[in-house]
Parts: C-alpha cells; sequence; structure tokens
C-alpha cells in the first residue's frame, strides 16, 4: 500500500462517520452503553497512542529525554497552559536534555 | 467567538504540520490529511503509528484513525435535529462535525445561534487548520532529524494534550492507565501499530461492563 492511498481510505473511513451520524435515527444515542464505549475508545487510543510515542522506539522500549518532556507537560496541562504552549515545552525539555548528552 | 476557536485550533495545525512531515509524510500528503480527514485527534492518530512502524504499519494507521474518528459520529448525531433540514448542504455540514463546531454550537441557547455558531466554527477551524498545517509542513522540512528538537517528544505531549480534558473521573483514568501499559507491554512483541489496536479492548471490557463507573460518567460524551 502507498502512503497516498492510506491517507485517502484513512480519510474516507473518518467521514464515515460523521456522514452516517446524520443519517442514523437519534435514539441511537440515547443507550448509555454505546456513548460509553465510544468515549472510553478515545481515551484508550489516545493514551496508547501518547505511550508507545514516549516510551517506544521502533520495536523496543526506550526511556530516554521524552519522559522528562512528559512530566513538563502534564504540570503545564494540570495549570491550564494552552496546547500550543505545552507542546512546545515538551519539545523544548527533550531538546535541550539532548543537547547536553541526555 | 468562533473565528477566536479557529485561530486557537488553528495554531496547532502548526504541531501537526511539523510533526506530520517528521513522521515521514510529505507536505502534500499532510495537507490532504488536513483537508480530507479533518479531524486533529485521527490525524496525530495516523502519523503517530506511521512514525512507529513506516509503510508496514499503515492497516494499523488507517483502522487507529478510523477508530479515533468515532466521536464525530456522535457529534452528528447531536447537531443533526439543531441545525434542521439541510439537504444538499448535509454532506458539508458533515465535515465540519468535529469538537470545536459541536461545542460552541451546542453550546448557543436560541436555533439560529446554534446554526451560525456552528456553520462559523467550522469554516473557521477548517481554514485556520489547513493553513497553518501547510506552514508547519514547511517548518518541520526545514528543521531536519526531528529528534534533535525533541519534536517527538511534542507528539507525546500532543497526545497528552487531547487525552487531558477527557480524565474527567475514575472510569476514564482507569482506562488511560490500562491501555497506555497494555500498548508499551505489547510494542517488543507485535508487529507496529497492533499494540494500539488491542489496547482499544481496554475501553471495549470496561466500557462494556461499566466498570470503575460512578454516576456522572454515564454516557458523558466528551
Amino acid at each position: 500500500m502507498t502512503l497516498i492511498l492510506a491517507v485517502l481510505i484513512a480519510s474516507a473511513a473518518v467521514y464515515s462517520w460523521k456522514f452516517f451520524g446524520f443519517l442514523v435515527p437519534e435514539r441511537f444515542l440515547e443507550k448509555p452503553a454505546v456513548s460509553r464505549i465510544a468515549a472510553l475508545l478515545t481515551v484508550a487510543l489516545l493514551s496508547a497512542l501518547m505511550a508507545t510515542q514516549a516510551l517506544t522506539k521502533g520495536s523496543e522500549i526506550v526511556l530516554d529525554a521524552r519522559i522528562a518532556s512528559m512530566v513538563v507537560s502534564a504540570v503545564l496541562l494540570k495549570f491550564k497552559a494552552p496546547f500550543l504552549v505545552v507542546v512546545a515545552a515538551a519539545a523544548a525539555t527533550a531538546a535541550l536534555l539532548r543537547l547536553f548528552g541526555f | 467567538m468562533s473565528l477566536g476557536v479557529g485561530i486557537a485550533t488553528g495554531l496547532y495545525g502548526i504541531s501537526f504540520g511539523a510533526l506530520s512531515v517528521a513522521s515521514g509524510l510529505d507536505i502534500w500528503q499532510t495537507q490532504l490529511l488536513s483537508l480530507l480527514m479533518f479531524s486533529g485527534g485521527s490525524q496525530f492518530a495516523f502519523i503517530g503509528v506511521v512514525a512507529g512502524g513506516g509503510l508496514a504499519s499503515l492497516p494499523a494507521a488507517i483502522a487507529s484513525a478510523w477508530m479515533l474518528g468515532v466521536r464525530n459520529g456522535f457529534y452528528a448525531l447531536q447537531m443533526k435535529p439543531l441545525l434542521g433540514l439541510l439537504g444538499w448542504k448535509m454532506p458539508i455540514a458533515a465535515q465540519l462535525t468535529i469538537d470545536e463546531s459541536t461545542g460552541v454550537g451546542t453550546a448557543q441557547s436560541s436555533n439560529e445561534d446554534t446554526r451560525r455558531g456552528f456553520w462559523l466554527t467550522g469554516a473557521a477551524v477548517f481554514v485556520f487548520w489547513n493553513t497553518l498545517t501547510f506552514a508547519g509542513a514547511l517548518l518541520g522540512n526545514a528543521l531536519g532529524d526531528p529528534r534533535i528538537y525533541g519534536l517527538d517528544a511534542a507528539a507525546a505531549a500532543a497526545f497528552l494534550g487531547l487525552l487531558w480534558p477527557r480524565l474527567s473521573s475514575l472510569q476514564p483514568l482507569a482506562v488511560a492507565v490500562a491501555s497506555a501499559f497494555v500498548a508499551v507491554a505489547l510494542t517488543p512483541v507485535l508487529a507496529a501499530g497492533m499494540p494500539i489496536l488491542l489496547a482499544a479492548i481496554v475501553a471495549l471490557i470496561v466500557g462494556g461492563f461499566n466498570l470503575f463507573a460512578n454516576r456522572s460518567s454515564d454516557g458523558d460524551l466528551t
């Protein structure tokens, strides 16, 4: 599969949720289990992506400067810093630590 | 208000653009994601999986992006009765149905304000998100090795930033901790991208049996 094809398929797949949401009957939303699982699915995927991005490299578990970045981001989020500030601070933390050889 | 939300959201389009080219996509593939997929969480998921596993991980990248898009379907369900008859505009409204447009739209008290809020916010976010994705992609391209600038750490922080507001009670917190553990523990033994998909099973188990629930988390769609 080429990257561009994957971009198109994934975009169509994401659009299908938005599109069919406008077509299905509303009572679907009334089942609490459905909306609960949907909300938790988002949490599980975001957390799994965060953890693998922070703690792995290829197929190995690698603990490095990224851990310090995550601590800094969590503290900033706790104090309600804007998204861009959090992301930039995480990058700066890892970049500085690496510059000094960590 | 719509403009403010659009600018604020667009600003993290810069980080998406830069991280996307750092993950191995080119500028045009990055721009296509923002134009066609137009859903931040799914876009970050797609490039996150590709960054870890390259071309072999593309099916997992598609699946992750798709599963993270599910909440847009619920937003569409919410917006449908509020927007009234849409006709030919429905496919456009569908594409603009995201966190921000739904958030502003549903916060209004009159039907007219709801419609205006939804359309203006959706359009503003679309314009700023795409313009600043392009700027970020150019910037990322100019930077070179992403690790020197800590862009790998920035990607992890971006996911934490998207996750943070959802950790409002014990149930999502338990799911977040368990799925993070599952994904990292399985990384050495499974093909790239698969650990993330398997971590999603945590949500099915906890949500299906309603474990770690307190009353306020029931049916809470955020």
